[in-house]
């Protein structure tokens, strides 16, 4: 047990390095969820506070949307397959799956947080209860992490991966993509927390169903 | 012979069904009319694709148990059936709805829930046509049809409940069988599910054997 979670920790630590050293990407992300905020704040032509809330939530859920997809598919094309090979001889399938989504996990919610900031510092902020919002974008953030990346594992082994995981995951998100908009509309409303519970309930049970589906599933997904 | 008795069985209650939907006595109620007959059709279409598609998700399990690529030839032809029957409910729905609720395609939770659940059973199809070994696109695809069945629950049971829907049993109305189905109907709505549930299965059995017999010929 002690060891295995070391060598979790070893794997995380290899993603950021790797990270770190071809900042390039890393820098892409970030660049891309600012461009993008930029984008939509000149199409929509807004001065702070003129969108309604409930656009405002919806732009921004949809740009957090396309980061994910964009920053989670390279999460198995990054490396050469000879190198994946070298890893599966070390550590077991889940070890490698589960420090991906939490590597992931911690990427998301970067971005998640610099595209928030940017978001409300062009647009302003119609949000009343603040922390129920922030925790929905860490929900959310994990949510997305956890189903997108054992999503880019299917699509890196087929023949065109970028298209292959808009189309497959664009459905598997919606259901947790609803409730979180829901959840985010609620807080945007500043409604008692109590109205939110359920909400946050249905979001957790569908986290732990994808975590828990990542986890059985990967073994089957690196053999081929 | 013996092995035969349950398509026989399936197309007994299917004219039963169809006689019963067409001739028997319904209750009369107000704005559905004589459209209630749908429930007949359009509800056991629905059941029947769940039920498809969960058997059809069973076989993507065994095959990554076993490894056996008949399993998975099974697989996806219970998707396919699965798709024809949520197409076939589409058609009934909306033609429904076009009476009793004014439009084709109103703008319901549920509606929207299960047009996303076709797109991901599309995108199933689309992930097998990418690959070209037979192994390969097994596992993997079988792997995203265990996945795809996991969502589709949430998303059809879940998500239509916590909002407001036109649909009997959601947003808090109660389900169409507490008020609105009496015994009669009752008797001709549960055969209903296990008739179009057979003759899914009908369909499947001969799709697999067409495709078993093509594999042989091929090699």
């Amino acid at each position: 047990m002690v060891q295995s979670v070391r060598q979790m920790g070893a794997l995380m630590q290899k993603e950021f390095l790797l990270e770190w050293r071809q900042r390039y990407a890393l820098n892409g992300m970030v660049l891309y969820i600012v461009g993008a905020v930029f984008v939509c704040y000149l199409s929509f032509n807004a001065r702070r506070g003129q969108l309604t809330p409930i656009v405002w939530n919806t732009l921004f859920w949809i740009i957090l949307l396309f980061t994910a997809i964009n920053a989670i598919a390279k999460s198995f094309v990054q490396e050469r397959p000879g190198r994946q090979l070298y890893y599966y001889t070390l550590v077991s399938p889940q070890q490698i799956i589960l420090s991906k989504i939490a590597y992931n996990t911690v990427l998301m919610l970067v971005l998640t947080l610099l595209g928030f900031a940017t978001y409300s510092f062009v647009l302003g902020t119609p949000v009343q209860d603040l922390p129920l919002y922030v925790l929905t974008l860490v929900l959310g953030a994990v949510g997305f992490a956890a189903s997108l990346t054992l999503v880019s594992g299917i699509a890196s082994k087929a023949e065109n991966p970028a298209t292959l995981m808009a189309v497959l995951s664009f459905p598997i998100i919606l259901p947790l993509l609803l409730m979180l908009l829901k959840l985010s509309k609620n807080a945007l409303d500043g409604l008692d927390r109590g109205e939110s519970v359920n909400e946050i309930g249905t979001v957790l049970a569908i986290d732990a169903i994808v975590l828990t589906l990542s986890w059985l599933l990967f073994p089957f997904l690196w053999r081929s | 012979m013996k092995t035969y008795w349950w398509k026989a069985l399936g197309v007994l209650i299917l004219t039963y069904v169809v006689l019963q939907g067409l001739l028997g006595v319904v209750p009369r109620q107000p704005i559905l009319n004589e459209s209630i007959r749908n429930v007949y059709f359009h509800v056991p279409l629905w059941f029947g694709m769940i039920i498809l598609l969960l058997t059809s998700c069973i076989y993507s399990i065994r095959y990554l148990r076993s490894g056996r690529i008949d399993d998975d030839l099974v697989a996806v032809e219970f998707a396919n059936t699965a798709i024809l029957f949520g197409l076939l409910g589409c058609l009934t729905g909306s033609l429904w709805a076009n009476f009793t609720w004014g439009e084709p395609w109103p703008n319901d939770p549920k509606l929207n829930s299960v047009a996303v659940g076709m797109l991901m059973y599309f995108a199933y199809l689309i992930l097998r046509g990418s690959f070209d070994d037979e192994q390969r696109r097994a596992r993997i695809s079988a792997v995203y049809n265990i996945f795809a069945f996991a969502v589709f629950i949430p998303l059809i049971f879940i998500v239509p409940r916590l909002t407001d829907s036109l649909h009997p049993g959601n947003g808090g109305n109660p389900a169409f069988g507490q008020y609105d189905m009496d015994s009669h109907m009752r008797m001709v709505f549960y055969p209903a599910v296990i008739g179009f549930t057979l003759l899914g299965v009908w369909i499947t059995e001969l799709r697999v054997r067409m495709r078993r017999i093509r594999a042989v010929l091929e090699n």
